[in-house]
């Protein structure tokens, strides 16, 4: 068993023994909900089905039903894409990265947060497959074999890259958090079973593919688990900075930087922590996790918010430098267009919450207040958007020739569809609290001996006596 | 004998061959063994399919049999069962005809397509155009195919119509005309000879007839002056081209002035420059709103509208004549004035205004300068605008008492009269009313009768539009509704039922043919094929048509035009000019270059087109000077702040205000109009048109009735004393496609000036090289490249664009949605920048902060700088247009980012779309530095969004007629742009393989080409090092637009010249 310096603070709080680890993160799944969740998976599905009904409008009749035009080509639909795929990064940082720096504080989180990574690359997937002119032909986009003579796909396009960028890591997301499960759900068929409900029981027995416990499927467990770990930590980095590509690669002033690949790395990471925060602030007290999400988890996330904000805030503070030292007047302009034109609103707005909103936590008592935290996270995350549409829209609607430059303001259809995605992602996030073990069980288990607060406590007191004796 | 016949099967019977002997039994087999199958037990038995295979095979063809049977969409196509000798599906057949409908004529060839006509272009054999179009020439051909048209003859019974026949009708009308008081025939003016003989033939048959040429807009002033002036009531021919100097008081002579397709080509041709051409004219313009060609003009003065006359006389006393001294102006009076009279028989005046006396003055202004003779061609008249402004007032004073019949022809008074004539109180007062009209308008509706006529494409009919030019129209489709050469209808009241072709083929055997050498039917089918042709004035002047016989006292010129208007004398001109008072407001009534006089006011290619100079589609206003905005106080503009227009902001609505002139009242919504005088608006005609056509309705107020009566008895187009109100929270919204309106000091980049002094000195003045910073040090930017350059082992095919020839008509734009099936897609749709067009004319004003004066204040880069530099130059900016389309780039932007390979490069150096292959990411257009591609947002073919509008032409099944079959009708979700007419290239170089060789310089055109009236653009092939833009591309003007990106556009540009000292100045 790993030893744990008693000087670092217990990562699972009061006495809890395996049994009740397995009951605490059971329980959601064994009783009824609340009429709490009731009411907020209603809300859920109903802006659900109304974004949905808009994205069915939108392909019925055509995306001129949004407020895009011939300048400002793309608009709320990427920026959405982009700000749901950054959001879609914390997870895979948090299992594999943070896996392979054993960081032993990432079990409570990892599971959620892998979660709301594959619910919130889902609703990337919506905006990027349905914002093309013609969504039915999109599987062009995509290297099969064809009868279409000697066309096929355009390797010099960031937009092919970008296809291939998402599709794999939603994949690699995919196997990786369900990998992940199969051992809980062994662990709830089993409870299912002596508790007497078959049904539940092979439901469950399906999902844990026959997990059985025997040392070899955990030796093999261990080893897929530290090998998609590998695999998917390069994908951290890679799809976010293929995603930037699209913009970096192009001519359009404002968009041709090279510093988009770290900053929209570090602007992913910023905004992935910001969501799980979010979201693992309510589940923790909607679901009595407290013990396994302590404060000390929602301050480590709240020291990352406040690391990878600071990184987009240089980025930010490099390109505005770059612009103005670079000498073209093009980059220059877009810069102060930014910033003092028509949209100087989402730009300050961008700044505000993203570079100086997170600082905050500088502060001891900010970074463990826990309604100072939930109310950054969300900031965080209305900052990141914005960034998106800064980037998107500003640069666009005043570039090279002042005789397009135009405005573009959303419509009724777009902004319901993106309100559906977020509907989906609650859906999908509270369907998954109810039917799936929030937490990672089985690995959480496995630090109670050496990082949980009474083993850590006794083990300190014999450390004590033992000196005293010496 | 008959026995004997033998026919053969084929040539294999008559030489008995072996193979056909042997098989010629069984060619038909009459016994099929089938008992012979099914009764062979063992066959049965060993045969592999079993029961089970077959009850499967079964099956299977029942299931492919009914599946075979459902409706599959059944494509029509119907061959010509005996095919006409001169139509080859796939091959287009051009005939020439003349477009005339009162107020442009156009000498043009229609191109039809298996019998449909489908586009116009001009006719390089005229000698009055010259081949050149415009905007409303080039949209005339959709208007043929509008559902709105009358179908029939109608009768109006009560309130309602009934369709009747023309035998009916005729039956009806004939007899009331018998019983008829008087009779006027009210027309636009006519310049048709055999016309006029139907009309004499006409008012010979029944008793007081009259006939009376009203224009909507009247150039009577004019006529007048110049009865006055040179003892001929006509309008002499200009020569723009014969001028060094061009003086215009108020006349828009490159859109709508006389003869615009004309003046624009001879213009343009004194403002060529190049290795042996290195003078050009000047151009002084005064106007009081910024009009077309006081924005191609070198000086241009705002002045107000009351202050014409002084000016003119100011103008006189400098060049010498009886004028008197200015008090407006004395400098800039000065100036020109000298420029006049250095440039003796060298220059030119020109007045917009339609007052006799002003007018008068300027006659005098060209008789001191030398002008009459050399500039101005008194003995080629000018037909086209015969409007008789007083015998329209004594026939409306007439109506009711000595007239109690009017039959309208081609004229719409009720819409276009002034208030002032009360025409609707006196047309109530006639007892039969027919109208002419092929398109329900205003009149047609009051009218007891609704005759309508062909549309032109559909009918025959000559013209005679100056002195010594004839013009024929021939039809080019079959009429497409029960409609009826108005001439017949004449004809067939004054019981002469004779079909129209054969009447004109008379008339000319009788009128014209005399002195020709051949005889008449090689005449008159080597005119048809020419569309024109010159007889010289002494044969046979315009036919002496029928003449108002009573009570009106006219002048009767040689040229067989009537006029009542009298003649003024010097003195008495200046008295009444001296009487001029102006207003606080003044208005300008004024016509657009888009819309005209309101004629084509239905069509929607036209609605669509931005204004020139306001960007603005579907809709008239109010233009104002900034600052008279700031003090009525509206848009919530402060007194006390600065000033500062956001184009972009104000785009979505626009205030609206009252407005009241000679007792007529109306609201519009106001426009900032850099350029327009201090205390003048100007609104245009056209708009405003009630209770037709759904969209049509809902665009603009009507004017005219504002139009008020001058002291010398004209229409007075000039309102000397408006008042505004403010109405309130009344907003109205605006649909603009360029909301932008200075360059913000990329001049370098995107379009180059210079100064005729500087060019003279240095042919690459204004147009240094574009270099770039490399580890190597100043690079010029063609040598700087990341990319490989391409082969172009064939053509390299190219666009020149000469900025100093464009003068910003838009013509192109409606040529090129003709030829290319550009969608209409509605003010909506604009309004959200979503307009379609291939090409557009980007117009820029200067501001009056340049980079320069920001330096020296510390500004520059500065966001003070870029804020001040929205701003154009409230007074008088000077204007700039650039045409854009698809530059085609060698080393484009958008094909490398099209995940689809949708967009590609053609080994010719094209920019190719191949539309199966969008998906429609939109990456292109967002990576495309020029923003010249188009989305499809909607199916505008069959999205309901647009349908209950006659919006778009391939929406409704008759407007789809106008289709060119050889342009693709893009489905929606794909990207689309200028193809830079790769059909016309397609078919160029097959026409050109057909005869074994290259495809010859100058032969394929453009669309945009083609029509523009001051050969702007030259298409050609780079390869071809003798070819017109290979000259061109030598040429130290040439520029690309935004040269640094290093895109390699195939399009590039010449640098603009300006003929002023300083070419900054705002003048």
């Amino acid at each position: 068993m790993q030893h744990e310096a008693s000087i670092r603070e217990p990562l699972i709080l009061g006495d809890r023994s395996y049994h009740e680890i397995t009951t605490d993160i059971a329980r959601p799944i064994e009783s009824k909900a609340n009429k709490y969740w009731y009411l907020v998976f209603t809300i859920s599905v109903c802006a659900f089905i109304w974004g949905f009904s808009c994205l069915a409008y939108t392909i019925g009749t055509g995306i001129g039903q949004w407020g895009a035009n011939k300048t400002v080509g793309w608009a709320w639909d990427i920026t959405n894409f982009v700000w749901w795929i950054g959001i879609g990064h914390a997870g895979t940082l948090i299992s594999a990265v943070l896996l392979l720096f054993r960081q032993k504080w990432r079990m409570a989180i990892n599971r959620s947060a892998e979660a709301m990574t594959i619910f919130a690359v889902l609703c990337a997937a919506v905006f990027v497959t349905c914002h093309t002119g013609r969504p039915w032909l999109d599987y062009w986009l995509f290297p099969h074999a064809n009868q279409f003579g000697s066309l096929w796909l355009n390797f010099n396009s960031p937009l092919t890259w970008d296809v291939f960028a998402v599709s794999t890591y939603l994949t690699i997301s995919l196997v990786f958090w369900y990998l992940g499960l199969i051992p809980d759900f062994g662990a709830i068929r089993d409870r299912f079973k002596v508790q007497g409900k078959p049904l539940q029981a092979k439901i469950y027995k399906v999902l844990s593919f026959g997990w059985s416990g025997r040392a070899r499927d955990w030796s093999r467990f261990e080893e897929v688990s530290l090998v998609l770990a590998g695999l998917s930590t390069p994908l951290v980095f890679s799809v976010h900075s293929i995603v930037s590509m699209d913009f970096a690669t192009s001519i359009v002033p404002g968009w041709h930087t090279t510093i988009f690949p770290p900053y929209f790395v570090a602007g992913a990471v910023f905004s992935g922590f910001a969501m799980v925060s979010t979201l693992l602030l309510i589940m923790r007290k909607v679901l009595s996790l407290e013990h396994y999400v302590t404060i000390q988890h929602m301050e480590m996330m709240s020291i990352i918010i406040t690391l990878t904000g600071s990184m987009v805030g240089v980025a930010y503070l490099s390109e505005l430098f770059i612009s103005w030292y670079s000498g073209v007047e093009y980059e220059g302009y877009a810069f102060l267009n930014r910033a003092t034109g028509p949209y100087w609103w989402s730009y300050w707005g961008m700044m505000t919450c993203n570079v100086i909103s997170p600082q905050l936590f500088w502060f001891k008592k900010v970074r463990t207040s826990l309604l100072a935290m939930f109310v950054l996270s969300i900031v965080v995350n209305i900052g990141m958007w914005f960034e998106r549409f800064v980037i998107i829209v500003t640069s666009l609607h005043r570039d090279y020739l002042p005789s397009s430059w135009t405005m573009y303001h959303p419509t009724w259809v777009e902004i319901g569809i993106f309100i559906g995605t977020i509907g989906m992602f609650f859906t999908f996030f509270l369907l998954f609290a109810r039917a799936f073990p929030v937490i990672a069980l089985s690995e959480l288990k496995t630090i109670l001996k050496s990082s949980g607060e009474v083993p850590k406590r006794l083990r300190a007191e014999k450390e004590a006596a033992e000196n005293t004796k010496h | 004998m008959a026995n004997d016949k033998k026919y053969w099967k084929g040539i294999a019977q008559l030489s008995n061959e072996k193979e056909f002997v042997e098989n010629h039994a069984a060619e038909f087999a009459e016994y099929i063994p089938v008992e012979e199958f099914i009764g062979n037990k063992g066959a049965m038995e060993t045969s592999s399919t079993n029961r089970r295979d077959f009850l499967k095979f079964l099956g299977f063809s029942t299931v492919a049999a009914t599946l075979a049977s459902c409706e599959t969409p059944v494509m029509k196509v119907i061959p010509y069962v005996n095919r006409p000798d001169d139509v080859t599906p796939g091959v287009a057949n051009w005939y020439a005809s003349t477009y005339f409908d009162g107020f442009d004529y156009a000498s043009v060839l229609v191109k039809t397509r298996e019998g449909r006509p489908i586009k116009l272009e001009g006719n390089p054999l005229s000698k009055v155009t010259m081949g050149a179009t415009n905007a409303r020439v080039q949209a005339s051909i959709l208007s043929l195919y509008d559902s709105n048209r009358v179908k029939g003859p109608t009768m109006k019974v009560g309130a309602a119509w009934s369709k009747k026949s023309w035998d009916e009708v005729d039956g009806l009308i004939a007899p009331k005309l018998a019983q008829s008081k008087g009779i006027a025939i009210l027309s636009s003016t006519i310049i048709s000879p055999s016309t006029k003989a139907a009309i004499a033939e006409f008012s010979a048959k029944y008793k007081n007839v009259r006939h009376v040429t009203y224009d909507s807009i009247s150039y009577s002033g004019m006529i007048k002056a110049n009865l006055s002036s040179f003892g001929k009531a006509s309008i002499p021919t200009y020569r723009f081209d014969m001028a060094d100097v061009i003086v215009s008081l108020g006349a828009d002579f490159l859109s709508n002035w006389l003869s615009p397709m004309e003046h624009a080509r001879q213009y343009s041709s004194t403002r060529k420059l190049g290795k042996d051409k290195k003078a050009m004219s000047k151009h002084f313009q005064f106007e009081s709103m910024l009009s077309l060609t006081g924005s191609n003009a070198d000086e241009r003065f705002p002045i107000k509208p009351s202050q014409i006359g002084q000016i003119a006389l100011g103008i006189l006393n400098g060049v010498g004549g009886a004028g008197s001294a200015s008090s407006i102006l004395p400098k800039e009076i000065a100036k020109v004035a000298n420029a006049l009279k250095n440039a003796k028989g060298k220059a030119l005046v020109v007045c917009g205004s339609n007052d006799a006396a002003i007018q008068l003055v300027v006659n005098e202004i060209n008789k001191s300068i030398g002008a009459i003779g050399t500039t101005i061609d008194l003995n080629n008249s000018d037909f086209t605008h015969q409007g008789d402004d007083a015998a329209v007032k004594k026939l409306v004073e007439d109506m009711g008492s000595s007239i109690d019949t009017v039959i309208f022809y081609n004229t719409n008074p009720i819409y276009t009269a002034p208030k002032v004539f009360a025409f609707e109180a006196a047309m109530k007062k006639l007892s039969l009313t027919i109208s002419f009209a092929g398109m329900l308008d205003e009149t047609a509706a009051l009218c007891e009768f609704v005759c309508p006529d062909h549309h032109y494409l559909e009918a025959w009919n000559d013209y005679n539009p100056r002195s010594s030019h004839f013009s024929l129209q021939q039809p080019a489709i079959r009429p497409l509704f029960s409609t009826r050469h108005a001439q017949e209808s004449l004809l067939s009241w004054s019981l002469n039922k004779v079909d129209f072709h054969s009447y004109i083929q008379k008339y000319w055997q009788e009128k014209l043919f005399t002195t020709q050498a051949v005889d008449f039917t090689s005449f008159w089918n080597s005119t048809l094929r020419d569309g024109v042709i010159t007889i010289a004035p002494s044969v046979i002047p315009i036919a002496k048509g029928p003449v108002s016989n009573v009570n009106v006292v006219s002048t009767i010129t040689d040229d067989g035009i009537s006029f009542s208007g009298g003649t003024l004398s010097f003195d008495e001109a200046k008295k009444q000019i001296a009487s001029i008072k102006g207003g606080k407001y003044e208005l300008s009534v004024y016509t657009k270059t888009s819309i005209g006089n309101g004629t084509q006011s239905q069509n929607p290619w036209l609605q669509e087109m931005p204004d020139p100079i306001t960007k603005i589609t579907w809709d008239n206003y109010i233009t104002m000077h900034p600052m008279d905005v700031k003090e009525m106080k509206l848009f919530g503009l402060d007194e006390t702040e600065d000033i500062i227009v956001r184009f972009d902001q104000m785009e979505d609505k626009l205030d609206v205000v009252s407005i009241t002139a000679n007792g007529y009242t109306t609201k519009l919504p106001v426009w900032f109009q850099p350029g327009q005088a201090r205390g003048t608006i100007g609104i245009a005609v056209g708009y405003g048109r009630k209770g037709f056509n759904p969209v049509i309705d809902q665009t603009g107020q009507n004017i005219y009735p504002a139009v008020g009566m001058t002291a010398s008895g004209t229409m007075s187009y000039d309102v000397f004393d408006v008042t505004i109100s403010d109405s309130g929270d009344e907003q109205h919204l605006i649909a603009s496609t360029q909301s932008h309106s200075t360059i913000m000091g990329r001049n370098e980049d995107i379009l180059r000036e210079t100064t005729l002094a500087s060019y003279v000195k240095d042919e690459r003045a204004g147009n240094p090289r574009a270099e770039m910073h490399t580890y190597k040090g100043e690079q010029d930017v063609e040598k700087v490249n990341l990319w490989n350059d391409f082969d172009r082992p064939n053509h390299k095919w190219a666009l020149a664009i000469d900025l100093n020839s464009c003068i910003g008509c838009g013509a192109c734009i409606v040529s090129c949605n003709a030829e290319n099936n550009v969608p209409v897609v509605g003010k909506d749709e604009v309004h959200r920048s979503r307009e379609m067009h291939w090409i557009r004319i980007d117009r820029y004003y200067s501001s009056n902060v340049v980079k320069e004066e920001a330096e020296s204040k510390g500004e520059l880069g500065k966001i003070e700088m870029y804020r001040k530099m929205e701003n154009p130059s409230f007074d008088n900016p000077k204007v700039v247009f650039q045409p854009v389309m698809c530059q085609h780039c060698n080393h484009a932007p958008c094909e490398t980012v099209c995940p689809v390979i949708a967009t590609t490069h053609s080994s010719e150096g094209l920019n190719q779309m191949s539309y199966n292959r969008c998906v429609g990411t939109r990456y292109c257009a967002n990576n495309c530095p020029y923003k010249v591609r188009r989305f499809n947002w909607f199916n505008y073919t069959e999205y309901h969004r647009f349908e209950d509008t006659n919006l778009n032409p391939a929406h409704d099944l008759l407007g789809r007629m106008v289709l060119n079959p050889d342009v693709t009708v893009r489905s929606r979700g794909v990207m689309e742009k200028c193809s830079m007419c790769v059909q016309r290239i397609q078919g160029g170089k097959l026409e050109a393989k057909k005869e074994g060789k290259r495809p010859e310089d100058r032969v394929i055109k453009m669309a945009c080409e083609q029509s523009c009236p001051t050969n702007a653009i030259t298409f050609g092939d780079l390869n071809d090092i003798k070819s017109a833009v290979s000259e061109l591309e030598k040429d130290g003007r040439k520029f690309e637009m935004l040269e640094e990106i290093g895109v390699r556009p195939s399009v590039f540009y010449l640098t603009k010249v300006w003929n002023r000292e300083d070419e900054n100045a705002h003048v």
